[in-house]
């Protein structure tokens, strides 16, 4: 399998690996994809006060592929609001890092851990326009 | 060549040993004259030529020359043995038993007879990849005319007990046929006293050229077979076509420098292997598939817990090794023959083939073992499993969310 350049930048040099402490109430984790299928992506995001994700940190099993995108993923959260967020897709993520059609599900794995990641955050702040915000996103 | 990795791949195959080519060399501009020519010296020549690698490969597993017909390969020779004992015995009975890690080169060969209308049995095999013989008896049916076990796995290198196995086949008058593309070199074959019917060799995993082979076929007792491929009725009629003479002589070549340092390659080979386990060992997590009392000396097949096997092998492109079998490893299925010995899903993934050869040195496993430890280390710093592992989470507790989100059809992207 041929790999882009940038899958094997990220690859290489992966950016934000790590993890925060789940239960700190600024962060929001999400834990996506299963061992069997190879794949298993957990992504976290750090909120600040004024709403914005300040931090990302990334955890993947799974290809070259997978952990290029959950990289790439954290770099690009990185001041972004949590709306902003939820806009990324999977085909920004495919193309920005020109992924052959047998690893797009690498990238849809990668859109989920954010969306994931973003409702945990809102669970865990529930304050009166999040929360319409994340029954309006789940619907 | 320079950065080339390093070959530890002789199982999916190997160079041609240099007195191979050599040998074969002037069979291609000199005496390139056609075996079945009889009425001049050019292929007088040639037929002497083949006549003599005719006696080598047999000298390598004992048997008499006439025994042998050229092939083009042990896909070929499997292919012929198989479906030409069912076809030819097809009035006897219409069953079939091979085993589950069988090569594909067996396994489609049988599944094309099943859609032919023949039966098949494809028997699982015990965890440490060696045929269970009570369950291979009690698969027998009357009607069971041809059994199929490889003598050496191309993926865990286990060795199967052929003796017991043809022992229960020739008291049911059953044909049994031994695929030992992966064996010859490596473990003694003695077709003399072994009770084989057919047996597919090939050059190209012991020093010869890639696109020859050799099929054993047994006349005390006599086999008969249907041929598959029709034309002049070369090779008294088993498989038509002209000779390849240089393709042959390498093949003869090879078998008798195999016969003649084999004894003295294997404990050499065996060394190192073990100095390749010795270190792998020591990795957390690291599990072994296959028996390693019953196996070649060349081979090791390792799972590594907690990473995953296409990351796996992008990470350790210093070292030329399968994930699988090289004629599998482009799909991203795990490995059916590790599925057959009960691994999970995850192990199968991340399994690694090392096979060792004639030239491999011990400063290939050194780094060898050096890579693997660093790499399989750094994609557990990257993986999630590993912390859950660590901190004492049972992975198979977790209730995964997968099946839905992630496997939904994605949304199409412009290349
Ligand atoms: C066990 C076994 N059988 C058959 C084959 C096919 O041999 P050939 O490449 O000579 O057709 C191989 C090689 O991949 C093998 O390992
Ligand atoms: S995560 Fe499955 S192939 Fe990339």
């Amino acid at each position: 399998m041929a790999y882009s350049d940038k899958v094997l930048d990220h690859y290489e040099n992966p950016r934000n690996v790590g993890a925060f402490d789940a239960e700190d109430q600024d962060v929001g984790t999400g834990m996506v994809g299963a061992p069997a299928c190879g794949d298993v992506m957990k992504l976290q995001i750090k909120v600040n006060d004024a709403g914005f994700i300040e931090d990302a940190k990334f955890k993947t099993y799974g290809c070259g592929s997978a952990i290029a995108s959950s990289s790439l993923v954290t770099e690009m959260l990185k001041g972004k609001t949590l709306d902003q967020a939820l806009d990324i897709k999977n085909t920004h993520i495919a193309e920005e890092l020109a992924l052959p059609p047998v690893k797009i599900h690498c990238s849809v794995l990668a859109e989920d851990a954010i969306r994931a990641a973003i409702s945990d955050y809102r669970s865990k702040n529930m304050t009166e326009a999040d929360g319409y915000n994340a029954c309006k996103s789940a619907a | 060549m320079t950065d080339l990795p390093i070959y530890l791949d002789y199982s999916a195959t190997t160079p041609v040993d240099l007195r191979v080519a050599n040998k074969m060399f002037p069979y291609l501009t000199e005496v390139y004259g056609n075996p079945a020519s009889r009425s001049h010296a050019y292929g007088w020549n040639a037929e002497a030529a083949v006549d003599l690698a005719r006696e080598q490969v047999a000298s390598l597993v004992n048997c008499d020359p006439k025994e042998i017909v050229w092939t083009s390969g042990a896909t070929e020779s499997n292919n012929l043995a198989i479906k030409g004992a069912a076809h030819f015995y097809a009035a006897n009975g219409k069953h079939l038993i091979t085993i589950k890690t069988e090569h594909k080169a067996v396994l489609d060969t049988v599944r094309e007879l099943e859609r032919e209308g023949f039966t098949a049995t494809y028997l699982s095999p015990l965890e440490n990849g060696l045929v269970d013989i009570e369950v291979f008896k009690a698969a027998i049916q009357p009607d069971t005319i041809v059994v199929s076990v490889m003598l050496v796995n191309n993926e865990i290198g286990v060795i199967q007990d052929i003796i017991t196995i043809g022992n229960i086949c020739r008291e049911k008058g059953i044909i049994f046929h031994v695929d030992a593309a992966q064996a010859t070199g490596k473990v003694e074959i003695d077709l003399e006293k072994l009770p084989v019917d057919l047996m597919s060799f090939s050059a190209h995993k012991t020093y010869g050229p890639k696109g020859i082979g050799a099929l054993y076929v047994c006349r005390k007792p006599r086999i008969r077979l249907e041929a598959q491929m029709h034309g002049g009725g070369h090779e008294r009629g088993f498989r038509s076509g002209t000779l390849p003479v240089h393709q042959i002589v390498g093949m003869g070549e090879a078998f008798s420098i195999a016969k003649a340092e084999m004894a003295e390659e294997n404990a050499r080979i065996r060394i190192l292997r073990d100095k390749l386990w010795a270190g792998l060992s020591t990795v957390e997590e690291a599990y072994l598939n296959g028996d390693l009392a019953q196996r070649v000396p060349h081979n090791l097949n390792v799972s590594f817990n907690y990473v995953e096997g296409e990351s796996l092998m992008m990470a350790v492109k210093g070292i030329a090794v399968s994930s699988g079998s090289a004629c599998t490893s482009s799909s991203l299925e795990p490995s059916y023959v590790l599925r057959a010995i009960g691994r999970e899903d995850e192990l199968a993934h991340s399994s690694i083939r090392f096979s060792i050869g004639r030239y491999t040195t011990e400063a290939d496993i050194d780094y060898a073992i050096d890579l693997i430890k660093n790499k399989v280390g750094q994609l557990r710093d990257l993986s999630p499993l590993w912390d859950m592992f660590k901190a004492g989470i049972d992975i198979a507790s977790v209730s995964w969310v997968h099946g839905t989100e992630s496997h939904r059809e994605p949304e199409a992207v412009v290349a």
